[in-house]
């Protein structure tokens, strides 16, 4: 079976649907995925219930999805740096679901790996925890939390064989993996699809049984908080 | 009314924070002063920091122009690596915080109350961005070490009896350390461990809404 598509568009042919619920990776604007963020805003499809990290900058990643109302509901853990993103919420137009952070991870990897709940510590005695299930285990109250089981996964990668077998670059792996894991059909995208056999089986960051369709494209990568020191004196 | 005693600095606050760092430990640093808590790692004492958005080693920020959008730490700042880096995904990242592998977070707050509840992720009413890792954080690591003003711009004590602001985690702080001294959580209120250069207990107890304890 081909994964390889040849742009952004036709891989999500046929995929997208109003109303659905879309994974995606990425934290802040590290390892989005920005290509496949803009074919959804070209398709149109709206009423999306996106689970990510962060929602975008204004005009950036799902920042556009967000300019278009094309988004319903944000299942996010931080969303402070998107001012229409605001804008919305406190308008009413837009959902918004919080999830800490590693809840948020932790029910995406659970879905992908079949587990439809979990019990965790963190938000035990915090409005997290309103309206769920309490359990004592070795006298500590833990949470249940549920799996994210989405219709679609988009994430980014470095580089993924013509199989999807990918591997992921420095911190832009972040919420690729799990994000990738909880989807019926995942769609990837990366900087450079390599020949299948060239990269080392035993350094695959996700194995391609995960990725149904492929696309290799041009990144824009925009730095979100640009902090340096000064080089020493020569 | 008389001068408000200030005690120790921003960069006074997080040399003292530093002592807390064990040899060999993992730990997690939040934003604010507990950035600047590298620069006063003492002499011997070698820490591996974690960042949150999957990567276990994190270095400085990079010399101008060597900046790499696929390298930055939980703040979104471009960062660099260091020999043993390693990188991962980010339900490992929290894997390790909610196993309990990660020794200590040294965090920021708005509020800490007596009972050790901590609050730092929204004001009501106000814009909200989000709890991002906090109660991740502070449910999971070893230890959770606050560092903060004492009092708020109006003067108001943050060590609370109890915590107004939505929590962040229940009973979760072991030690505080304000701009006037270290106080640790203990069995029915905050004891003070030691007093900030110029401040004496009585200047504590006063600046203090929660329960001081001996």
């Amino acid at each position: 079976m081909k994964k390889i598509y040849g742009s952004a568009s036709e891989a999500l042919d046929g995929l997208l649907t109003d109303g659905m619920l879309i994974a995606a990776g990425g934290f802040g604007l590290c390892g989005i995925p920005e290509l496949l963020i803009d074919a959804i805003v070209e398709s149109g499809v709206k009423d999306l219930t996106v689970a990510s990290n962060n929602a975008g900058v204004d005009a950036f990643g799902l920042g556009k999805l967000l300019e278009t109302r094309q988004i319903k509901k944000m299942m996010s853990s931080y969303v402070g740096e998107n001012a229409e993103f605001m804008r919305q919420y406190l308008s009413g137009e837009l959902e918004l679901e919080f999830n800490p952070q590693g809840t948020l991870a932790e029910r995406m990897r659970a879905a992908g790996h079949g587990i439809p709940g979990f019990y965790t510590k963190t938000g035990v005695g915090t409005v997290i925890a309103e309206g769920k299930e309490h359990k004592e285990f070795n006298g500590e109250t833990y949470i249940m939390e549920e799996g994210i089981f989405a219709d679609l996964s988009i994430v980014k990668a470095w580089k993924a064989d013509e199989s999807g077998n990918a591997i992921f670059r420095k911190t832009a792996r972040n919420f690729n993996p799990p994000a990738a894991m909880c989807g019926k059909i995942c769609v990837m995208e990366v900087e450079e699809i390599v020949p299948t056999g060239s990269l080392d089986p035993d350094c695959i960051h996700l194995p391609g049984i995960y990725v149904h369709r492929l696309i290799q494209g041009e990144h824009e990568k925009r730095i979100e908080q640009r902090t340096t020191r000064p080089r020493p004196a020569a | 009314m008389a001068d408000v005693k200030k005690g120790w600095d921003r960069n006074q606050m997080a040399a003292r924070a530093a002592q807390e760092l064990e040899d060999g430990t993992y730990v997690n640093l939040g934003i604010g002063i507990p950035t600047l808590v590298p620069n006063f790692i003492p002499e011997g004492v070698t820490v591996t920091l974690q960042s949150e958005n999957g990567m276990l080693g994190m270095g400085p920020f990079p010399y101008e122009g060597d900046e790499d959008p696929d390298l930055i730490n939980a703040g979104k700042q471009t960062i660099t690596e260091v020999p043993n880096t390693a990188y991962f995904d980010s339900a490992t990242s929290f894997g390790m915080i909610r196993g309990g592998k990660i020794a200590m977070a040294i965090l920021g707050a708005m509020e800490v109350d007596e009972k050790g509840d901590l609050a730092n992720w929204m004001i009501p009413g106000k814009l909200v961005k989000g709890m991002g890792g906090a109660m991740d954080l502070v449910a999971g690591v070893g230890r959770v070490v606050v560092v903060m003003d004492h009092t708020n711009k109006h003067g108001e004590s943050k060590l609370l009896k109890e915590c107004t602001l939505p929590l962040t985690g229940q009973g979760v702080v072991d030690r505080v350390i304000t701009n006037l001294g270290v106080l640790d959580v203990v069995e029915g209120g905050l004891k003070i461990l030691e007093c900030a250069d110029g401040i004496t207990e009585d200047d504590i107890k006063a600046a203090t809404e929660a329960t001081i304890i001996g």
